[in-house]
């Protein structure tokens, strides 16, 4: 990248291209390409043991790459890394605050290491205290905090700089819903600041309430790239859904949705599920089932949720590729 | 909720790396993290203070008769060892904390930040000092309470605490190792205490070398816990000094020189 698209912040803040990173014979990243611009949230979608936190750790310069390049603001993560690192906080379940320091003394420790006089590193400690409603617990050993107020300190802690770039590694888990609806308030707060936040998640609501643009990645590939709506449209925009009166219809409404939906629909409780890209088909759907002599008790099309798009991806549930995930 | 206002501050000028100055304050201020650890962790205070009374404590009332007459004899004669012993199990904190922060993800966040490479470790080692040079003091003012009493002069006195603190800071690379190597902070208490037992032990620290079996004599004289508890006798109570104080540097050099490549290199295999 030129000085020139630097200075003129054109460039993206993060590229990525043909990221290959292996770990004895496990291959974390198989060659991952990903750009995020500026000011945007990009959710990095994926099962357990999909690459996402390789990824990151090798964008916030924790790992070295094994081919391939990632620039961010500009710097390239290897040979520009003490660059990189002044632009970027990083909040994941490994980059963790110290459980035995205080949550003030976490923060003035970060404050003072990026260089801060004293008194601006305790007044930045309360300030973001106060922001993430953790006055408080100022005084008290994190070790003694809520997983919420756990996270809420690490996100403040990857704040402390000023980071133009945000990576958040899977900042919800483990999370209870409350806990993990305070801390989107949060990320959507610093997202109306301007900062630019790469997000992994395997939580498919998160990436689809969060995201600009949305990565999904499965053993270290990226398999699908667009935004929420453009990875639903792209799938196949609707689920048609069919429900005979008489579950002896059922083998003949499989027949009928398999033919026109072009798929092998999904069968559970007399209900028959498939995805469809042309809404046009609904009312051929009715005319055939009429003519089959099928008695309908519920027919409905309706938007794909993103858990769908991602089944259609992997070819596997989230929740089932996410246990193999931990299995492997 | 408020969006938090100061999160994207005018953009500070970037630099290209990290001046040795800048990197010096911030072990500094990595080694004032680990001392207030210290003050929310008492525990571990009591560990590095009066686990070693209890040691002057034990060895000068109870096996100090037997060895060397009286107790006042015995601490005179033991007291230097004893500092040296304790200073070798203080070096275990660089290990156990270390480790710590490898295991809870601490370390990983100081990685991310724009700081030099060296500041983290530098910052747990010079921490250790503090904490040695703490507990030397604490063990020679206990040790003057129950009679332990100074034969040479105050700038031998010093030679000795600098003598043992070189050691210690040559030491602190076999517990960055360990350190590295453990899978988590237990496992380098343990090393510590299986491996610097029988190495303290089979020493001049607490008997006269020439009161063990012949076999066990060479052992004993070649360990370089009994060096440098030789050196801080000669320095602290009078008596021989050139020679240890020689061999104590050349051991010193040579753990330095085998084990501090050896704990960078899986240090940066693990990191």
């Amino acid at each position: 990248m030129s000085q020139l698209d630097r200075l003129a912040g054109t460039a993206p803040a993060i590229e990525v291209e043909g990221l290959v990173k292996r770990f004895g014979d496990t291959t974390a990243l198989a060659g991952v390409d990903l750009a995020v611009r500026h000011g945007s949230v990009l959710g990095l979608l994926g099962p357990n043991g999909a690459g996402k936190t390789t990824a990151v750790r090798v964008l916030a310069t924790l790992l070295k790459p094994d081919a391939g390049r990632a620039t961010v603001g500009g710097y390239d993560v290897v040979r520009e890394a003490h660059q990189v690192r002044q632009l970027i906080g990083l909040t994941g379940q490994y980059a963790s605050v110290d459980d035995t320091l205080t949550g003030t003394e976490n923060l003035v420790l970060i404050g003072r290491l990026l260089g801060m006089p004293r008194p601006e590193a305790k007044a930045r400690a309360r300030e973001l205290l106060d922001a993430f409603a953790l006055s408080d617990a100022a005084g008290r050993a994190t070790k003694t905090y809520s997983g919420g107020m756990r996270r809420r300190l690490d996100l403040a802690a990857s704040l402390v700089g000023h980071p133009q770039l945000l990576y958040l590694d899977e900042p919800t888990t483990g999370l209870d819903p409350r806990g993990r609806t305070e801390l989107w308030d949060l990320i959507r707060g610093l997202v109306a600041d301007g900062v630019t936040v790469l997000l992994t998640t395997q939580y498919l609501n998160e990436a689809d309430s969060l995201a600009d643009d949305i990565v999904v990645i499965d053993h270290g590939k990226v398999i699908a790239t667009g935004t929420p709506a453009e990875l639903k449209a792209k799938i196949g925009a609707r689920t048609l859904e069919v429900r005979p009166a008489d579950d002896a219809d059922l083998p003949t409404v499989v027949a009928v949705v398999g033919e026109l939906a072009n798929v092998t629909p999904e069968v559970e409780g007399g209900l028959v599920t498939a995805p469809v890209a042309d809404p046009e088909l609904l009312p051929i759907v009715v005319r055939r089932l009429d003519d089959a002599g099928v008695v309908v008790a519920e027919l409905a099309l309706r938007t794909s949720s993103l858990e769908e798009v991602f089944l259609t991806l992997t070819g596997r549930p989230a929740d089932e590729v996410a246990e193999e995930g931990i299995a492997a | 909720m408020t969006t938090i206002s100061t999160t994207i501050a005018p953009p500070r000028p970037i630099t290209p790396r990290v001046s040795p100055l800048e990197g010096l304050r911030q072990t500094m201020t990595l080694a004032w993290r680990t001392l207030v650890q210290v003050r929310h962790n008492p525990w571990e205070l009591g560990d590095f203070s009066i686990q070693p009374i209890m040691f002057v404590l034990l060895f000068t009332y109870v096996f100090g008769g037997a060895i060397a007459g009286s107790t006042g004899a015995y601490l005179t004669f033991a007291l230097p060892g004893i500092i040296v012993m304790n200073m070798l199990f203080v070096t275990m904190y660089v290990g156990t904390g270390l480790n710590t922060d490898l295991t809870k993800g601490v370390f990983d966040r100081l990685r991310s930040l724009p700081i030099a490479r060296w500041a983290p470790l530098a910052g747990r080692i010079s921490a250790d000092l503090v904490k040695q040079a703490w507990s030397i003091v604490l063990l020679l003012g206990v040790g003057m309470i129950l009679g332990f009493r100074i034969g040479t002069n105050l700038a031998s006195l010093l030679a000795a605490v600098a003598l043992i603190l070189l050691f210690a800071l040559s030491f602190s690379w076999v517990s960055v190792l360990v350190g590295v190597i453990a899978k988590d902070p237990e496992k380098v208490q343990i090393f510590g205490f299986t491996a610097l037992f029988p190495v303290t032990f089979v020493s001049n620290v607490f008997v006269q070398t020439e009161t063990m079996p012949g076999w066990l004599q060479p052992i004993v004289k070649a360990n370089p816990v009994s060096i440098l508890s030789d050196a801080a006798r000669g320095l602290m109570v009078g008596g021989p000094v050139a020679r240890p104080v020689m061999l104590t540097l050349m051991w010193a050099a040579l753990i330095a020189v085998v084990f501090a490549p050896l704990a960078v290199a899986r240090f940066k295999r693990r990191v």
